[in-house]
């Protein structure tokens, strides 16, 4: 190939040296350890994820710099791409330099070596034979192929060589490990679709940012060879023929050459509460053949027509929910006002002079959460369905809060329970709304009215102010009119902000003098009118005939009316003027499917199949060659044996005495007889 | 011709008929197996049988320590099951399950048995006691023995728990902790027979220690032995053959860079005092080198073999082959790593110093893959959590 007459010889030696260097051991080496350092990149950096979260994490000026070098997609950017064809180009050139070589060694059984270089070797023995040398040379022959030795006489002037090697495959390791590499490559560089990027950057497709709300034609991907990773989400009774393809900054739709109806999406769990299975029943519907009934699961896809079908994940498709809406801040009405509406839907509630948007984020079957009320924090326990939500008022502020259906025991006694946060970032608080004695809400709401009752307190202040004065005969007009005033204004005062506000009030209105007698005569007259207040409107029934049940009913409404005040002193908190009790809900669930096809997968299989072979055989399969030489002397015959192995030395100690022997043995050694 | 001061290397003696009769023994045991349980089998796990029977038959038939093993732990495997029958409540009253073979017991035994192991092995090197290092054998026999009865035992427990809990006791950090202690200590008897020198079995029981106490930590302090179901994922045959190729390849890199220790410390020693303890009581340096050698190969070869299943698995379970997963591409990095190791043996001829070195580092690069991975990062593989 290579003509060194050749006036360009300048030239051709530079092509020369690259070849040198792109095949060099050194530089293999260093790709391969240049791969593994780029690789841990991508692991501590969490990739593909949002750019907002960089820029958070890392602020303006890393962030540019760190996008810049692709670090927020490593495995896709240009030069970790580079490495690896690097690395491709490296071993092709390492594997076309060699494999003529191995090919030859392979089969070569070196019939050219003399009794010197063999005396040369580590492993050699010599011994004398009565029979003549051809018989000899067959007779090693022989038993050289019987011990798997792929042997041959090569008949020379004055002597006879045997050659014979096994384990020539070895060779065959070196070139299909490095073959499979090269393959695998090629087999994953189809499956990453290199053109539908070539058509993202030269902008004959169009990646949806989903901020417009038209989808341009050009983000539809058409049915074809490509290879794509996408994924479906199909509510229940649902079907689609369009996947999405996550792409930076937005998706494409890749349609696909048939519809997925999902008929039904199941959970099921395990006794303790951890989940067991995920499935979904499908049928595929394509123009060509009859519609698929199957069913997939995790680890059991369905394989269809060369594309797969995964289940990957699951979530609401649009649960209905019946809502009881209790007002939390008003006197007027008869509630509850029942309400319908849709997971993911957003809808308007008018509350006098209040407008609510309410969006219902999601719905959950179980909740299934450590117990607190287990000594064990491993317990785990079923809270029963809940839905999260939030409340968006005119500002544009919204809170998010998630409402449990069924109440919660709580030493021993039932609360709805209501969780409510500003941010994502934030721990729920929670509000515990008592159940009564009716199991439900309606003795609250009811307490809970008569405190925004204007008249109701009015009275009430007046019959305890006239009372309490009666009983220090007290005439002072100014006195009635500012005690009644202060009542009403304690209780305003407590169902606006609670006991936080009053005691603030406590704390920063009065002399510091009287704060020490003056505060618990407050806090008493409080709750003296909250208790009258609450007596006046009780819904609890006593029976006439049993005292014992009626002591039993005076101590659950007793510890009622606490929880009661307890949960409209932390209202204020709460920051809705609704609670939204979730009545009844009929659950649909969507099922998230992975929709794939790559055309490179059986190439890459192909690699890892040469590639295992390839190992194997190169550990495992040493190459030994053996040779002797018989010549005849004055007597009979000498045999001069040798051998050697193209892994460690060491190994072939043993074996090369056992060879011997057996070899001694057949041709039979005349000295030792 | 030079002799070299180890010249040989033990292949072993099996007579004819020892050798006949185990590989009898194993087909009538697979035969046995596929008639009893025909009707249950799937393909798969008639394959894995015949497979199982092919592959101890071969590790059997010249290593009569590995017979021995083989015979005991399914004897007292089956005799705990037996104890147990339908009840896993025996575990607390019955003598032999709550004291010796129940899992737990058995698990128990294994890491005292292994932190004995490590202190006749080093006994036995530092007072040049050969009895003392056979001791040191016997205890790691007996160590293994232990803790594959109670992974055989775990087994039958999680199916007593209740059918679907059931499963292949390799699902969970804790788990895997008990298969990596047992391969390594497997693999590490099956090289001091081949290479017939005891000195080195402190250094490779120092790291099966290390995972013991790791494990007994994980049982007090985190309650972690308790046998969970399996979430969806893990629910794949996959799983069974995964794993376990996996911990051959941590397994023999733990012992490679374990030699790597005792090469840089006998080379140090030499290097300041030569007639000093180390530097005498250690194999030679060519022994060590090839031991590495060996080692890192077999690593290599059943390392490529799982991240392959794995690349299996995970085009079955999460769709796609590859997806530069935290733990797929840690896998990566340690295969890289241990290509270009066994590139500059191979291809370089390097030895000595840096290639132990090199090992030792790999130890490191591996520890991270296996658990680092678990620990800080976030991925598809996060079954195995701290």
């Amino acid at each position: 190939m290579s003509d060194d007459s050749n006036p360009n010889t300048r030239h051709h030696t530079l092509g020369q040296r690259l070849f040198q260097f792109l095949g060099s051991m050194d530089l293999a080496i260093t790709l391969l350890l240049a791969l593994a350092i780029a690789s841990i990149i991508g692991t501590v950096l969490q990739q593909n994820q949002p750019y907002a979260d960089y820029l958070i994490k890392f602020g303006p000026f890393w962030f540019d710099i760190f996008e810049s070098a692709g670090l927020y997609d490593v495995y896709g950017a240009s030069w970790f791409l580079a490495i690896l064809t690097l690395l491709v180009v490296s071993t092709s050139v390492c594997l076309i330099r060699n494999t003529p070589s191995m090919i030859k060694d392979m089969r070569n059984l070196r019939t050219h070596v003399q009794s010197k270089s063999l005396r040369a070797m580590h492993h050699q023995k010599q011994w004398s034979v009565d029979a003549d040398a051809g018989n000899s040379a067959t007779i090693l022959e022989a038993t050289l192929s019987n011990l798997g030795f792929r042997a041959k006489q090569t008949v020379k002037s004055d002597e006879i060589l045997v050659s014979a090697m096994r384990g020539g495959m070895n060779r065959l390791g070196y070139i299909l490990t490095h073959l499979a590499i090269i393959i695998i490559c090629i087999g994953g560089l189809i499956d990453s679709n290199p053109a539908l990027k070539l058509a993202v950057w030269t902008e004959k497709v169009k990646v949806h940012d989903f901020a417009t709300k038209t989808i341009s034609p050009k983000s539809y991907l058409a049915a074809g060879t490509k290879a794509f990773r996408a994924s479906m989400i199909i509510a229940e009774g649902r079907s689609s023929g369009t996947a999405l393809i996550a792409m930076k900054g937005g998706a494409l739709f890749q349609r696909l050459p048939f519809s997925i109806e999902v008929k039904d999406f199941r959970m099921e769990h395990y006794k303790t509460g951890q989940p067991k299975s995920y499935e979904t029943d499908l049928v595929i519907r394509d123009d060509s053949s009859e519609p698929l009934e199957t069913t997939i699961s995790v680890n059991h896809p369905l394989f269809y027509k060369g594309y797969t079908i995964y289940q990957s994940s699951f979530e609401d498709g649009g649960s209905v929910l019946t809502l009881n809406i209790w007002p939390l801040n008003s006197s007027a009405g008869s509630p509850p006002v029942e309400f319908e509406t849709n997971v993911f839907k957003n809808s308007d509630i008018s509350w006098g002079e209040q407008n609510l948007g309410l969006e219902v984020l999601s719905f959950r079957l179980f909740n299934i959460n450590p117990d607190p009320t287990d000594d064990d924090p491993n317990r785990q326990r079923n809270f029963g369905p809940s839905f999260d939500y939030k409340l968006r008022k005119d500002t544009g502020e919204a809170l998010e809060y998630t409402n449990y259906m069924l109440p919660i025991k709580r030493n021993g006694r039932e609360y709805y329970l209501s969780g409510v946060r500003s941010s994502v970032a934030e721990p729920f608080g929670y509000l515990y709304l008592p159940v009564d004695i009716d199991g439900g809400l309606t003795h609250f709401s009811h307490f809970l009215q008569r405190l925004h009752d204007e008249n109701i307190v009015n009275d009430i202040a007046h019959t305890m102010m006239t009372e309490t004065l009666a009983e220090i005969n007290n005439q002072d007009k100014k006195l009635e009119q500012s005690l009644q005033e202060t009542l009403t204004m304690l209780v305003t005062m407590f169902v606006e902000g609670g006991f936080a506000s009053v005691g603030e009030f406590i704390e920063t209105t009065l002399p510091e003098a009287e704060k020490e007698t003056l505060g618990p005569a407050y806090l008493s007259m409080l709750r003296e009118m909250l208790s009258r207040i609450y007596l006046g409107g009780t819904l609890y029934k006593y029976g006439t005939d049993d005292p014992e049940e009626n002591a039993k009913i005076q101590q659950a409404e007793l510890l009622f009316f606490q929880d009661a005040v307890d949960a409209v002193s932390s209202l204020s908190q709460y920051g809705s003027p609704l609670f939204l009790e979730l009545s009844d809900y009929e659950h649909v669930e969507a099922s998230g499917l992975q929709v794939t096809h790559s055309p490179g997968q059986p190439i890459v299989y192909l690699g890892c199949a040469f590639l295992i072979i390839g190992v194997f055989l190169l550990f495992y399969l040493p190459q030994r060659r053996f040779w002797a030489i018989v010549k005849a002397n004055n007597s009979g015959t000498d045999v001069l044996l040798a051998g050697m192995s193209n892994r460690n030395p060491r190994e072939i100690d043993l074996f090369f005495e056992q060879v011997a022997e057996q070899l001694e043995t057949a041709t039979g050694n005349s000295e030792t007889r | 011709m030079t002799i070299n001061s180890v010249n040989t290397m033990y292949t072993g003696t099996s007579t004819p008929m020892a050798r006949w009769s185990w590989r009898g023994l194993m087909a009538l045991a697979a035969v046995t197996l596929l008639v009893l349980y025909s009707s249950v089998f799937d393909s798969y796990e008639i394959g894995i049988v015949i497979l199982a029977a092919v592959g101890f038959s071969f590790l059997g038939q010249n290593w009569s320590g590995f017979r021995q093993h083989f015979v005991v732990v399914t004897a007292l495997s089956f005799f705990a099951i037996w104890l147990y029958g339908q009840d896993l409540g025996l575990a607390e009253s019955n003598f032999f399950l709550k004291y010796l073979i129940s899992s737990q017991s058995a698990f128990m035994w294994m890491s005292a048995l292994f932190v004995m192991a490590t202190f006749a092995y080093f006994a036995g090197l530092f007072m040049r006691s050969s009895f003392t290092e056979k001791v040191g054998s016997a205890l790691t026999w007996s160590a293994t023995t232990m803790g594959l009865v109670g992974l055989m035992v775990r087994w039958r427990e999680s199916y007593l728990i209740s059918p679907d809990v059931g499963h292949i006791p390799v699902s969970n950090l804790y788990e895997v902790f008990i298969l990596f202690a047992v391969i390594t200590a497997l693999l590490y008897l099956y090289y001091e027979r081949r290479y017939q020198t005891r000195s080195l079995g402190g250094f490779v029981l120092l790291i099966i220690t290390a995972a013991v106490v790791f494990q007994l930590w994980y049982t007090f302090g985190k309650g972690a032995h308790e046998i969970q179901p399996l979430v969806p994922a893990l629910q794949s045959y996959w799983m069974k053959i995964h794993v376990p190729a996996n911990f051959v390849g941590y397994g023999t890199f733990a012992i490679a860079a374990m030699i790597g220790v005792a090469y840089l410390l006998k080379s140090w020693q030499q290097n300041i005092n030569p007639q000093g303890l180390l530097a005498n009581v250690l194999p030679d340096f060519s022994v060590m080198d090839d031991l590495m050698y060996k080692a890192i190969a077999l690593g290599f070869a059943f390392f490529t073999l799982a991240t392959i299943l794995g690349a299996l698995w995970a085009a079955e379970a999460w769709g796609g082959y590859w997806s530069w997963d935290p733990k797929e591409t840690w896998a990566l990095i340690v295969w890289l790593n241990y290509a270009a190791w066994l590139h500059m043996r191979m291809s370089k001829g390097w030895n000595g110093n840096p290639m132990a070195w090199w090992a030792v580092i790999g130890l490191f690069v591996t520890l991270f893959a296996f658990l680092g991975v678990n620990m800080f990062l976030s991925g598809l593989h996060s079954y195995g959590e701290l």
